[in-house]
């Protein structure tokens, strides 16, 4: 495998006596699009931060293309950044705004004029360049700002929660653009966020880190489908957690006492419980001669999500488990009352071992 | 409701009064130089005074090389300590605040044991070390002012922010100072260089003990030897300190609007 564009090597970070990165290494590759996810507090920022330049790690390196540019100041990094709070200078307009790095790097004006057309034609606010930032949207604004990153041409594009600041609708479409901006560019990204949805739906890979560690590193896929450990599997997506014991062979003793069935080629430590996601759980006994697990129990809440009804199962176990049914068949949320018994079951293949 | 408001303009009126009494008063007797009749004598009289154009002249001189010293000090140590430590914040404020407390004629004969002809650097000796320390002495006594409308200017926006973007994007300190940090705080500092100017423009203690023909040392001349042109000078030098200030509401007009969080 060819050498990893951008490396973080073993990096720590210690502010007073409070280590908020405990040794983390990473490699992207060349125009990928890596995020950076996790709880707040887990140094998922202070990583980005260090990648940046603006704080210093306690130890370790970051490589960029080969070179160490651990010492190197920020300002000579040659990476562009879009930070949460956008951080347009209000005191310039658009078209000045996304000239500045091209400025200071003293680049002749025509070409400086150019790439701001060409910039603001790429993120579709041709015109925009004599209007200054107090005059434009959340949303435009920090697409300005990305305009304003992308221009001098970085090598690497950092972005620090850009969506946090937007009202839901913008930030779909605006993470939209931002991937297909990425992919045209085929710019080296790195994406900090704390929403799982965004991180899913926008990244090659996911780093889903905690507590100032990586918890597990893999495509938005392997994240979700096979989780590494119970924190990847509770912080991403909804997931049932059923507690017992690993019997050993692909078969887990649950503490009601039900033996659960799972492929044992999943095991990626010491198994504590199954985890199976809610969407997998279908109704009814098992069909005759399958290998799936049947669990029963009574209908403790029924709640209507539009495309999906959510059903909470109160197990016999006591435990709570969530399944998801899509609403596609009208009034088919009617059906459930609370307190009436439900047979469900589910394949090996769609419990987790963690 | 209405008996309230009747109150309120009494009371508004009294306070009024107290501060435009003695200077309608002093207008008035500004334009008594005949015994017949108000003419503006004293205006012209003070208008055609050579010695008023000098030393007028000169204070706007040191004003100005005050102001721009003044804020080569100030912008980035206030930008330093908001951005880099700002837990020295309070030692800052008092030390800016010590002109206030030190009165002009202490500090003046600390200078002048400081930098008379007989020490280390006497600057007494010359006309030009004079004036420069005629200078830094109203660095001195501005520095409250100064400190204080920059400060509050930087407080109005993302200074970490702000200066990460400029930095991330190749811009060196001196460039994100120059270029990012100063236009959005102009308008603060341009009022705080006009305080400063009212203040220069009417001092007199530090000028007159370091023997510098400035406007203040002028207006006292004038004060102990004529009876009409003082009360003519005070008004102009009213109407200048006003202007300042008219100056500083207009620009405000031109603040650069800082974006709406959303």
């Amino acid at each position: 495998m060819a050498e990893p564009f951008l490396k973080i090597d073993k990096i720590s970070k210690t502010f007073k006596d409070n280590q908020v990165v405990k040794g983390v290494d990473l490699a992207f590759n060349k125009g990928e699009f890596v995020s950076l996810l996790g709880p707040s507090g887990c140094g998922k920022t202070t990583i980005l931060r260090m990648i940046a330049g603006f704080e210093a790690p306690t130890t370790g390196a970051i490589v960029v293309d080969g070179k160490d540019i651990t010492a190197l100041p920020p300002n000579q990094r040659k990476i562009g950044m879009v930070f949460q709070a956008y951080a347009l200078f209000p005191n310039m307009n658009v078209a000045d705004n996304i000239a500045f790095g091209l400025r200071i790097a003293n680049a002749p004006r025509a070409e400086r004029d150019a790439r701001v057309e060409e910039m603001l034609k790429l993120i579709g606010l041709p015109g925009y360049g004599k209007r200054f930032p107090f005059e434009l949207s959340g949303g435009q604004q920090q697409r300005v700002a990305l305009a304003r990153a992308l221009a001098p041409r970085p090598r690497m594009l950092l972005l620090d929660e850009p969506l946090s600041a937007l009202d839901a609708k913008i930030r779909v479409s605006l993470r939209e653009e931002i991937r297909a901006i990425q992919r045209e560019l085929a710019i080296t990204t790195v994406f900090v966020t704390h929403d799982q949805e965004e991180a899913l739906s926008i990244s090659d890979r996911i780093v889903v880190m905690n507590a100032g560690k990586v918890e597990q590193v893999g495509t938005p896929r392997e994240v979700y489908e096979r989780p590494a450990n119970r924190f990847v599997a509770s912080f991403i997506g909804l997931s049932n957690f059923i507690a017992g014991r690993d019997e050993g062979g692909g078969t887990f003793l649950s503490r009601a006492g039900e033996l659960l069935k799972y492929e044992p080629d999943r095991i990626r430590g010491p198994v504590e419980a199954l985890v199976i996601r809610p969407e997998m759980i279908e109704l009814g006994a098992a069909p005759a001669g399958s290998q799936c697990n049947e669990l029963a129990g009574s209908i403790d809440t029924v709640t209507y999500l539009g495309p999906l009804t959510d059903l909470e199962l109160l197990l016999d176990s006591g435990e709570k488990i969530h399944i998801h049914r899509s609403n596609r068949t009208p009034g088919y949320v009617e059906q459930f009352r609370r307190g009436e018994r439900l047979v469900v079951h589910w394949p090996p293949s769609a419990s987790l071992p963690v | 409701m209405k008996r309230n408001k009747t109150w309120a303009w009494i009371v508004f009126a009294i306070g009024a009064s107290y501060f435009l009494l003695p200077l309608l008063a002093t207008i008035k007797f500004s334009l008594e130089i005949r015994k017949a009749g108000w003419t503006l004598d004293a205006y012209t009289n003070v208008f055609a005074d050579p010695r008023f154009q000098q030393t007028f002249g000169y204070s706007l001189l040191v004003g100005l090389c005050t102001v721009v010293v003044g804020l080569l000090i100030v912008v980035p140590a206030a930008y330093y300590v908001r951005l880099r430590a700002p837990q020295l914040r309070p030692i800052i404020e008092f030390v800016t605040l010590l002109p206030l407390i030190v009165p002009a004629i202490v500090l003046v004969f600390g200078y002048i044991r400081l930098y008379n002809s007989s020490s280390l650097l006497p600057l007494t000796n010359s006309n030009l070390g004079t004036a420069t320390l005629l200078t830094f002495a109203y660095v001195a006594l501005g520095l409250p002012y100064m400190y204080r409308a920059v400060d509050t200017g930087l407080r109005t926006i993302d200074v970490q922010t702000l200066t990460e973007a400029a930095t991330i994007m190749g811009a060196n300190q001196v460039q994100v100072i120059t270029q990012v940090i100063f236009p959005n705080i102009i308008v603060a500092v341009l009022s705080g260089a006009f305080l400063t100017l009212a203040i220069v423009i009417g001092e007199f203690t530090i000028a007159s003990l370091l023997n510098q023909q400035v406007f203040g040392v002028y207006m006292q001349n004038v004060g102990a030897n004529r009876a009409y042109e003082p009360a003519a000078l005070s008004i102009i030098s009213f109407i200048l300190t006003w202007g300042a200030m008219g100056m500083i509401a207009f620009l405000g007009r031109f603040a650069p609007k800082t974006a709406p969080r959303t």
